[in-house]
């Protein structure tokens, strides 16, 4: 098992090598000169631009340059941003938990209904109901979430008034931020009502975000419960007079459940680049919307250090996932 | 994501297809002569019926495209002073020179859709050449010569894989700045390695196989081998990819049009109309829902015909 892990994590590492080297040269593709680039058409002094110039270290040779950038971030230092001045790395920490809760409350979602409507439909198959939830799952797997989420508004938020329209919280409230989880934070604090505010906020994000993963779940579930419910095994159970709830329940479904899990784990990169959409239609305060706000401000440093940090959770999470596909199936662990 | 989506259909599509095919299979025995390909495959691919029902849509839309200037009741940039955030005409307050409404500074809605469908089907064909073409060439390279070739393109592709594709995309405009051009490159990027892995998968399977040694034997180049001799019998899981790879072009590049890092206004681009309808979303639902809806059949249209045409032309299915 643990020369299992330790060759995953040797898998991982090329892969954080290149990531590095992308964010580093991300600066060093951009069309002339990123000092300018970056100061944009106000313009700038000589005396400002030399003092960026070094600060960004671009008067050094290009590979002590990549030297001192992985050192950076290896040490966790990914430089300032231009415009807040504060270090990257202090932002993205104080906006990521929001972007974690959003993304839980929408995985969530999507399991809860993916995995059961694509139980269904197995067990189902060929009928209306089958193709129903086929059909909602290709068309969900076809969404423009960001329309959907403006769909979503204009239905519940501003024709019945009963979900918010943007943030994380009513202005009535204040919480004291404790663990950056609102969910968490608003039940420690004596607020009352400022839970349900939090929850309230979650519900149309959560449901945006989690269309895509919830349309893959079902589609992967239905599939992989049918191969499934073709194995002798369930053929045996049947036989010997198992309940068919039981035979689904206890005896497919956790076979079945194997190649789920995986689709689940690598859909958390997609919910992740979700997140950059639904949190700009309602203007959930995470790393998506940082990032986009970086880009229209240009801010460099933000830029390279948000894509290198959302790659490297995105990457770990994987290897996460890779290493309980492993603990989960043994055949997979004792291959070569 | 695009590979694990991609074997439960394969997975699906075994399992709803099986009897089906074991009856073709049987009348085709009965019958004696072996069916011309073509012919085979569009019983199988019209037996679909969402299939055809995308392929109609696509043929539509792409009409649409080539005869906009004739379609369109209206300029899709002239402004209707007098009818700014008119409703479409089926609800009260519309008139029907404006079948779909006008947006905030009096533009027909129904007029910037129809010339929309211009720049999404070019995005998708430009996204798909590029990546296909570059993709192929990758392919090939690691998957003929494999070695230390196929090690570095297939790292490469890996790292790549390793970025959520609308992050990436996002980094690549971030790098060449917004505009509808630089999004069709940064997408095109964004959806290579799935062409190349497919590709040097497809190529590893035939490049063992007797006729290739036997062309080899004979004195065919590397050159021949690869793009005559192998690269024929590895198209048709291209070809469904390519199909699907439209949908994910159009909805990417409406997503980056969306974040204003694509096509830029006045382009009546549909997910860029939908960012300057974002401030109207509480009382004009019509500027809002028809672009939308646009994207969404359209990318509809594409995965379903995709799924169609891998059902039609997996021989793993057939036989």
């Amino acid at each position: 098992m643990l020369g299992f892990i330790l060759k995953r994590i040797g898998l991982v590492i090329p892969a954080f090598i290149g990531v590095t080297v992308l964010t580093f040269a991300l600066i060093h593709l951009i069309p002339g000169d990123p000092v300018l680039m970056m100061a944009g058409e106000r313009g700038i002094d000589p005396e400002r631009y030399a003092r960026l110039r070094s600060e960004l270290g671009l008067d050094q040779p290009l590979i002590v340059q990549y030297w001192n950038y992985i050192s950076g971030v290896l040490s966790g230092d990914l430089g300032r941003s231009i415009v807040t001045r504060k270090p990257v790395i202090q932002e993205f920490l104080a906006l990521f938990p929001a972007t974690i809760e959003l993304t839980i409350c929408a995985m969530t979602f999507a399991v809860l209904i993916g995995l059961p409507a694509g139980m269904l439909a197995a067990v189902k198959r060929g009928t209306a109901v089958d193709h129903t939830v086929m059909a909602t799952s290709l068309t969900g797997y076809s969404m423009p979430i960001f329309w959907w989420g403006l769909l979503l508004i204009i239905l519940f938020s501003v024709t019945l008034g009963i979900t918010p329209v943007s943030g994380r919280l009513s202005a009535i409230y204040w919480v004291e931020p404790v663990t950056g989880f609102l969910l968490i934070d608003s039940l420690l604090s004596d607020e009352t009502g400022a839970f349900w505010s939090a929850v309230h906020h979650l519900i149309l994000p959560s449901i945006v975000l989690g269309t895509i993963p919830l349309a893959v779940i079902a589609r992967m579930t239905r599939s992989a419960m049918l191969e499934v419910l073709r194995e002798d095994y369930v053929r045996t159970a049947r036989a010997k007079g198992v309940a068919p709830l039981r035979v689904i329940m206890v005896h497919a479904l956790r076979n079945a459940l194997i190649p789920v899990i995986t689709v689940i784990g690598l859909q958390v990169g997609t919910l992740l680049a979700g997140a950059i959409l639904t949190e700009t239609i309602f203007s959930w305060p995470g790393i998506g919307k940082w990032l986009v706000e970086s880009i229209y401000r240009r801010d460099y440093p933000v830029i390279q250090g948000g894509i290198m940090l959302v790659a490297t959770v995105i990457i770990v999470v994987n290897l996460l996932v890779d290493v309980l596909y492993g603990i989960i199936n043994p055949r997979i662990r004792h291959q070569r | 994501m695009a590979d694990h989506y991609k074997q439960a259909q394969v997975a699906e599509a075994a399992a709803d297809h099986a009897a089906e095919v074991a009856e073709a299979h049987e009348a085709a025995i009965i019958a004696g002569a072996p069916r011309h390909p073509v012919a085979e495959f569009w019983d199988y691919f019209s037996q679909n019926r969402g299939a055809l029902a995308g392929l109609i849509f696509i043929v539509v839309l792409i009409v649409t495209a080539l005869f906009a200037p004739w379609i369109a009741p209206h300029s899709p940039i002239e402004q209707f002073r007098t009818a700014l955030l008119l409703p479409p005409a089926f609800v009260e307050g519309g008139t029907w020179t404006h079948v779909l409404g006008t947006d905030d500074v009096g533009r027909d809605i129904f007029s910037r859709i129809i010339w929309g469908s211009r720049l999404s089907l070019f995005v998708g064909v430009i996204v798909v050449t590029l990546s296909l073409g570059a993709g192929i060439a990758l392919g090939l390279l690691a998957g003929y010569f494999r070695g230390w070739v196929d090690v570095a393109i297939m790292r490469m592709m890996d790292i790549m894989l390793a970025v959520p594709s609308l992050l990436l995309a996002i980094a690549v405009v971030a790098i060449l700045g917004p505009g509808l051009e630089n999004a069709v490159v940064a997408i095109a990027i964004v959806v290579l390695p799935h062409y190349v892995r497919l590709t040097r998968a497809a190529v590893i399977t035939e490049a063992s196989k007797d006729y290739v040694t036997s062309s080899r034997i004979a004195g065919a180049s590397n050159l021949r081998l690869m793009f005559n001799t192998i690269l024929p019998n590895c198209m048709a899981p291209l070809i469904v990819q390519a199909t699907l790879g439209f949908s994910t072009a159009i909805l990417d590049a409406a997503a980056l049009g969306f974040l204003g890092l694509g096509a830029q206004p006045p382009t009546p681009e549909w997910g860029s109309m939908l960012a300057d309808s974002l401030q109207f979303v509480q009382r004009a639902w019509w500027v809002v829902t028809f672009p939308g809806l646009a994207i969404l059949l359209t990318v509809l249209a594409f995965n379903l015909m995709g799924d169609g045409l891998r059902d039609a032309l997996d021989p793993k299915m057939k036989r």
